[in-house]
């Protein structure tokens, strides 16, 4: 009790020593807490506060985002590993005969013979060889009764299914005679083959070997799809001659030129029309369908080639060494000239009738032995043949000497240069196949099939690239503006591509091309918008050096009256603890 | 300047007088390049007659380039200035590159893609990428593909990081850097080389990081590039010292030269440049010493024998009667004239 009392004196004592303290603290309070102005600023500072952060903030963000249409970018992503199926509709046809009947009474089916194609590259590949067996009509069977082959082959009705990409393989006898004792089969021009069947229990397998052997020989095979996806595989040695065939372009154009450097001796005719319509045009004809081709001439005159040549007293004649070759394109280039309107890649066939002091003219390979077309070619550029006069034409006083080309040679070399720079080589077939001679059109069917097979899987590896590095492109500078356009170009260039895979896996071959090719063009336009330029890269001191003159003034007073009004609050608070 | 440089080369030059099947074989072995074909960017930045040296620099290599084999439909020259028509030129017509005035860089026939202020960042990026206007002739355009060497020249005032444009805007090294790496994942160069002639130059290629790129420049960060000599008559300095060494360099050079890079390395030590060039080929697959000048600053095709034909069958009919129907008209003609 008593210290209860005592505790009381202590307080009441106490009390008093904190009662003016707090007085004088409580005067404060309230004034600090009550005076009408001082409130009316805190308040008009947090006002300004929430209005720049919740109005301002997002009103910037949203007026300096730059606008970016949606894009497909998991789609473009999942494109790598794409897995393409190449199917080649192959129908073979038994003629009477040439199976054991055990085997001829199972026909007609199906066999599906599917490999990988081993390539370095990301995108995997399998060709599918879809072998549908039947035995052959009346007739057919008519046909295949002739002596040669060739009757054979003209006397066969029109297949069905002639499309491209497609193979038509008839299996003969084994002792026929339609074609030599040691050949085991002959590849046409168009797409029929055949091949001599086999007796005995595994008949059925040995045929279905050789047929393989046939098919491949005639369609997809390792090295036309390495030629296609050159740039995409790892850089090899080896490899490096398979990628000097043009690329897949929308469109060429094919320029001949007459190089007359003196025009003081020859006078040179040319009938450049009359050879592109009989020669170049059924080529052409074929081979337009991987591509739009224009075709023009010209003449020039005293244009020189870059390399003088040397005399060879032997069999007095001049020559062009093969080492020399590689510099005598360049000062004539800068006289071709081009088209100016269009963008697709020129072609170049040169024809140089040589100078009266320096005929003739003769091309010479590394060993010294004469080139016997004279004429030699530039990957991706073009090809230069070398005409020489008919030296019996100088014996005549008057001059210019009229020379007239006979254009057929001429139009032979220029076709296998074609052929060449498209990446069409000369065939090369095992020992014990026949092959039949190429069309009067100079390309066989097969061969451009194969063309177009390395084309579409070209286009549809260029699109994969185009589109996936776009996607990166876009997703790490986050600056660009995508419009819609783009965007739209985009997503048909997926479209097309999921087309043409679609197809190729069904083996429509044309239709298959046709979407690649849209694709292509499709992502071409998108990757190469003039629009994608915008805003490309602001360093960050540009960024501050832009934005501090304008935020800064309007937030530093805001910031510190906030720090003002945080210290007066705790303040306060600290206050209103001790006062109670 | 006969120097042990050039002496070494003398003898070089001597003892590889093989057969020429020899050399053939060893020189497609050693410096296969697999490139089908060059083109040449040239740029030149600055405008003002002052700045006549960096309008000559860039002729000085578009010399070189035309003259060693790259035609002019694949050379995309940018010149920010007129010198050779400048009103201040005493010499109209005419830009030299050296006091003695025995060289005209200009020339009889300089084709210039880009003038005056079509050469600014937006338009030189344009060309890089690709992504010029539908409306853009041939000319204009870097239409180069995986097979091309592209050669990029770029001369003008710079800092550490930065290329001046025309005095009102730069190119960052890092936009540059892109700029090549967009070109690289559309496969627009085989193999590029990058030269660049402005004060701290250096700093220009340390930010590439896009395979197949060999880079040189006239002088380190923190150093400035400076200038050969002024000429009285003209009034300016004529060219900078670096690329004049340059120049005398690829004087030397002709098409079927054996040069290598690392000739090209040494050109304008630090007694004759003041500033010490640098070069920068990590990013490069090949060994500097394989890769031929000409490979970058000339042309030279790779040519295969055509040693097969096609068959054609004469057209006989149609041939025989154009034949007819040309020689009635000429008779025709001749009688109707006499």
């Amino acid at each position: 009790m008593a210290e209860g009392r005592m505790l009381g004196e202590r307080a009441r004592v106490e009390r008093p020593r904190l009662e003016r303290g707090d007085r004088e603290r409580n005067q404060a309070l309230p004034a600090l807490i009550l005076d009408p102005e001082k409130i009316r600023g805190k308040h008009a500072a947090l006002c300004f506060a929430t209005m720049a952060v919740m109005l301002g903030l997002p009103l910037w963000w949203k007026t300096t985002e730059t606008y970016r249409a949606a894009l497909p970018y998991s789609q473009i992503s999942e494109l790598d590993s794409l897995l393409l199926r190449l199917r080649v509709p192959v129908s073979v046809v038994f003629v009477q005969g040439s199976l054991p009947i055990v085997d001829q009474q199972k026909l007609p089916f199906t066999i599906v013979n599917e490999r990988d194609i081993p390539l370095k590259c990301k995108m995997r590949l399998k060709s599918r060889f879809q072998q549908a067996y039947r035995m052959a009509g009346s007739s057919e069977e008519n046909a295949l009764k002739k002596d040669t082959v060739q009757e054979a082959e003209a006397a066969l009705p029109l297949p069905k299914e002639d499309s491209l990409g497609s193979l038509n393989i008839f299996v003969i006898p084994e002792k026929s005679s339609l074609l030599p004792q040691d050949k085991m089969s002959y590849i046409g021009p168009k797409r029929t083959a055949f091949v001599r069947g086999a007796h005995g229990r595994q008949a059925l397998t040995v045929i279905g070997q050789k047929i393989l052997q046939v098919a491949q020989a005639m369609s997809l095979t390792e090295e036309v799809l390495a030629s296609a996806l050159g740039d995409r595989l790892p850089e090899d040695k080896l490899n490096l001659d398979k990628r000097r065939p043009l690329k897949s372009s929308l469109g060429y154009e094919i320029t001949f030129s007459l190089l007359n450097p003196d025009p003081k001796s020859h006078e040179v005719h040319w009938d450049i029309e009359g050879a592109v319509e009989n020669y170049v045009q059924p080529f052409m004809s074929l081979l337009s369908a991987i591509g739009n081709f224009s075709m023009d001439s010209q003449v020039l005159y005293y244009a020189m080639l870059g390399v003088t040549p040397r005399f060879d007293a032997a069999t007095s004649s001049y020559t062009l060494a093969a080492h020399s070759l590689p510099h005598v394109i360049n000062p004539v280039e800068a006289r071709l000239g081009s088209r100016a309107a269009s963008l697709y890649p020129v072609i170049n066939f040169l024809l140089y009738v040589p100078e009266r002091a320096h005929s003739p003219l003769y091309i010479q390979d590394k060993d010294g032995a004469r080139v016997t077309t004279n004429a030699f070619h530039s990957p991706r550029w073009g090809g230069i043949m070398v005409y020489n006069v008919d030296p019996s034409a100088y014996n005549t006083t008057r001059y210019p000497v009229k020379v007239n080309v006979d254009m057929v040679p001429v139009m032979e070399v220029f076709l296998s240069q074609m052929r060449l720079l498209f990446g069409v080589p000369h065939p090369q077939m095992p020992e014990n196949f026949l092959l039949g001679s190429p069309p009067s059109e100079g390309l066989r069917y097969w061969e451009l099939d194969r063309l177009v097979w390395a084309r579409a899987v070209e286009n549809l590896a260029t699109v994969i690239t185009t589109l996936t590095s776009l996607a990166e492109l876009l997703d790490k500078i986050g600056n660009i503006v995508i419009k819609d356009d783009v965007a739209s170009e985009v997503y048909r260039a997926m479209d097309a591509f999921q087309e043409a895979a679609l197809e190729l896996s069904a083996g429509n071959l044309e239709v298959a091309f046709r979407a690649s090719r849209e694709a292509v063009t499709s992502s071409e336009k998108a990757f190469f918008d003039p629009s994608l330029l915008h805003l490309l890269y602001f360093p960050d001191d540009q960024k501050f050096a832009i934005y501090i003159p304008l935020f800064l003034p309007m937030a530093v007073p805001i910031f510190l009256s906030m720090i003002k009004i945080i210290v007066e609050n705790q303040k306060a608070r600290k206050d209103m603890e001790k006062v109670d | 300047e006969a120097g042990p440089g050039s002496l070494s080369r003398c003898l070089a030059y001597l003892t590889s007088f093989p057969s020429p099947s020899v050399w053939q074989d060893q020189a497609e072995q050693l410096f296969k390049s697999g490139h089908t074909n060059n083109w040449a960017v040239l740029v030149c930045t600055s405008r003002f007659w002052f700045n006549y040296r960096h309008v000559a620099n860039t002729l000085s290599v578009y010399r070189s380039v035309k003259r060693l084999g790259i035609p002019d439909s694949h050379i995309v020259l940018m010149l920010a200035d007129d010198m050779a028509c400048n009103p201040r030129n005493p010499k109209p017509a005419t830009v030299f590159s050296h006091k003695n005035m025995e060289l005209n860089v200009y020339g009889d026939d300089v084709e210039v893609d880009y003038r005056s202020y079509e050469v600014t960042v937006e338009n030189f990026l344009r060309v890089l990428t690709g992504r010029v206007p539908p409306s853009a002739p041939r000319s204009k355009r870097l239409l180069s593909d995986d097979r091309s060497n592209v050669l990029i020249y770029m001369t003008g005032h710079g800092g550490n990081g930065f290329l001046k444009f025309q005095d009102s805007e730069e190119i960052t090294n890092v936009e540059l850097a892109d700029a090549f790496e967009q070109m690289w994942q559309k496969r627009r160069y085989h193999e590029m080389l990058f030269i660049i002639d402005t004060c701290q130059g250096a700093s220009m290629y340390e930010r590439f990081y896009s395979p197949n790129v060999m880079a040189l420049a006239s002088s380190q960060v923190g150093e400035d590039s400076l200038s050969h000599q002024p000429d009285l008559a003209i009034g300016v300095h004529l060219m900078d010292r670096y690329t004049f060494y340059v120049l005398e360099f690829l004087e030397e050079i002709h098409p079927a030269s054996q040069a290598n890079m690392n000739d090209l390395f040494q050109v304008c030590p630090k007694s004759l440049c003041v500033s010490t060039p640098g070069h920068r080929t990590d990013l490069f697959q090949r060994n500097p010493q394989n890769v031929l000048i000409t490979d970058f600053f000339g042309s030279v095709r790779k040519v295969e024998l055509t040693t097969e034909t096609v068959s054609l069958k004469p057209d006989l009919s149609s041939m025989g009667y154009r034949y007819l129907y040309l020689t009635l008209f000429l008779n025709n003609w001749v009688a109707s004239g006499e």
